[in-house]
């Protein structure tokens, strides 16, 4: 009957992830601050990484390198493609945050509804 | 055609001169040489995929590893005939987008701006044309997010304001879709191991609709449609692209009007198809009633709306929302002609917005604003602009003797054959809807004339923006009449697609 416990705590990572995904998307949705809206953004693309990693590791698995003495490797591949998608992170919050610069010095507010008021207001 | 050994090769080529091209024009200080550098990349970038379609046609897909590592292990390029078909719009709307810049930038962007603009740009085409090329399904996400970002920084070098909002907001909602794909594909790596688009094809077969397996099957394949519909902008997802598409500088809103949601639709396909097969696409996960829906939704609400826009621009951003619902629809038919005819109105409806929308561009260049107003007396002033508005609009619309009316044709007939006859209706429909919102604007520029002449002032649009819009409209009109190249590349596609594998 201890299977029901043990399935929850081995999916922890699992978890983890499906509830900062939520907690990033809810962000992305709810606020209004462009900078808010980023935040949130990177907190959802950061937990698709914990996904990926989640998914290469195996337990009491070592990186894989050839040796006597150790014989189960974790997959690489995963990680190493989340290196790549890290990258891929870092330039879309980059792009977010000079947009987010560009548009304060134009309207002179980064939130959503003064934006739209000023647009409006033309 | 000769057997070269070096033919495996244009594969990587077609990648590689946009995107070596791109931090040349980074180094060069002056705006003129990076434009003639852009063009001579999109140019010989032309050149590889009209030669890589040559080659598919005689010696079948052609496979190229990277570094020499064969498949499974390394990544590989595959080119078969519904990528060949892909590129070979993207390259050459690249090609005709290129030589049109070099007046309608010096009139919209910044002078110092110019050599970011053109690196953008072929940094752009370069992801496009990677995410069509490559076999390997990470891969083709790091083209996506190559191209996405790309368009996100052009986007916003649009002279208005509401440019930066609307690139932010086309960011965010950009990412979410990406990241979506990221899931699905993570999803698809963790059932089966692999990331090669053939071999996953080949695996996925192998699980039994019983096992547990199945359900991450679903759930991957949920977070890729949704992720893939907010790239392409099916209709409840679109609410990104009016303002990308209006705001945008009129040579970035040409090119990602003409190529970018193709390439989108092109990832639906091979995902869908390639990867998980027609049969279990359609039968298991409805991918049919759940496309259905929204396109035609698409096709009558994103009409109706665009009769109301007083800016063009706008409005053919939201008629182009209206024409992926068409090629969205001809895919949830789930038959050979249907997935035929949305193939095919990928390749016409590039022809005809992008010449519409290198309209918009004539205009801005001589009004300043592509506002109904400043329509007014156009038909007289720049003749030959107006005059490819109308024949670019009659082919919108699906009057024959234009490419537009090849695939409506294709569609109907699709329609008929599932003996739905509502779908028929909606299409017809939705060709009137299109009548409306482009006499508005014709009715403007041949019957309302200005009172006021200032002669010197809007005279007609220079050649060098008159010239790729005709060739443009030369190809609406000649495909509309000698239909077999693009009906037989498009009926070839789909029963590669049909058939489930990567033939």
């Amino acid at each position: 009957m201890d299977s029901i416990p043990m399935n929850v705590s081995g999916h922890f990572n699992y978890w983890v992830a499906i509830f900062l995904m939520m907690t990033g998307f809810y962000v992305v949705i709810s606020r209004g601050n462009l900078i808010k809206k980023l935040i949130g953004l990177n907190l959802f693309s950061t937990s698709v990484f914990i996904l990926y990693i989640s998914l290469g590791k195996i337990h009491g698995a070592t990186a894989p390198i050839a040796s006597e003495t150790f014989h189960l490797y974790s997959n690489p591949l995963p990680h190493v493609l989340i290196l790549t998608a890290i990258v891929v992170g870092v330039a879309t919050t980059a792009v977010g945050l000079a947009l987010t610069a560009r548009i304060y010095e134009q309207y002179g507010t980064i939130e959503e509804d003064e934006i739209r008021i000023k647009d409006e207001s033309l | 055609m000769i057997h070269l050994p070096h033919l495996a090769h244009l594969a990587i080529w077609q990648v590689l001169f946009p995107l070596l091209a791109a931090p040349l024009c980074l180094l060069l200080r002056s705006g003129r040489l990076a434009w003639l550098i852009a063009t001579l990349a999109s140019w010989a970038s032309l050149a590889v995929s009209v030669l890589l379609l040559r080659t598919i046609n005689c010696n079948g897909p052609l496979t190229y590893n990277l570094g020499g590592w064969p498949a499974p292990w390394g990544i590989t390029y595959h080119v078969d005939a519904l990528s060949a078909f892909v590129l070979l719009i993207v390259s050459a709307m690249a090609a005709l987008v290129m030589p049109y810049a070099a007046k309608s930038v010096s009139r919209e962007i910044d002078v110092e701006n110019h050599r970011l603009f053109y690196a953008l740009l072929l940094i752009c085409q370069a992801g496009l044309l990677g995410i069509v090329v490559t076999g390997d399904a990470f891969n083709m996400y790091v083209f996506l997010e190559l191209s996405s970002l790309s368009s996100y920084a052009l986007i916003a070098l649009g002279k208005r304001r509401r440019a930066l909002t609307a690139a932010f907001q086309y960011l965010v909602m950009g990412t979410i879709g990406a990241t979506f794909i990221l899931i699905g594909i993570g999803l698809l790596y963790s059932l089966t191991g692999t990331l090669n688009i053939q071999d996953l094809a080949v695996r996925i077969a192998l699980i039994p609709t019983s096992a547990v397996g199945h359900r991450t099957l679903i759930t991957a394949f949920a977070f890729l449609t949704v992720g893939f519909s907010l790239k392409l902008a099916l209709f409840p997802l679109h609410l990104w692209l009016p303002n990308a598409y209006t705001y945008a500088p009129s040579v970035v809103t040409t090119f990602l009007a003409a190529t970018a949601t193709k390439v989108a639709v092109y990832m639906l396909l091979r995902f869908s198809f390639s990867i998980l097969g027609s049969r279990f696409v359609f039968e298991q996960l409805t991918l049919g009633k759940i496309m259905l829906l929204p396109s035609l939704a698409a096709i009558i609400i994103a009409s109706l709306v665009a009769i109301f826009q007083y800016d063009i621009k706008r409005m053919l951003a939201y008629s182009s929302i209206a024409q992926i619902g068409y090629m969205t629809l001809g895919i949830s038919l789930n038959s050979h002609t249907g997935l035929m005819a949305g193939i095919l109105h990928m390749f016409n409806h590039a022809l005809m917005k992008g010449a519409l929308f290198m309209v918009m561009g004539a205009v801005s260049y001589r009004v300043g604003s592509v506002y109904l107003n400043d329509f007014r007396g156009l038909g007289r002033r720049m003749p030959w602009t107006m005059a490819a508005f109308v024949i670019g609009g009659l082919s919108l619309m699906g009057v024959p003797l234009t490419a537009g009316f090849i695939s409506k044709w294709f569609l109907i007939e699709a329609a008929l054959e599932t003996g739905w006859w509502s779908i028929t209706a909606v299409i017809l429909l939705g060709s009137l809807l299109a009548v409306i919102y482009i006499w508005r604007v014709v009715e403007t520029a041949y019957f309302n004339p200005l009172q006021e002449i200032e002669d010197d002032e809007h005279t007609e649009a220079p050649a060098s923006l008159l010239i790729p819009l005709w060739i443009l409209i030369g190809a609406n009109i000649y495909f509309g009449i000698d239909t077999s190249v693009p009906v037989d590349m498009a009926s070839w596609a789909a029963s590669a697609l049909l058939e489930g594998t990567m033939r």
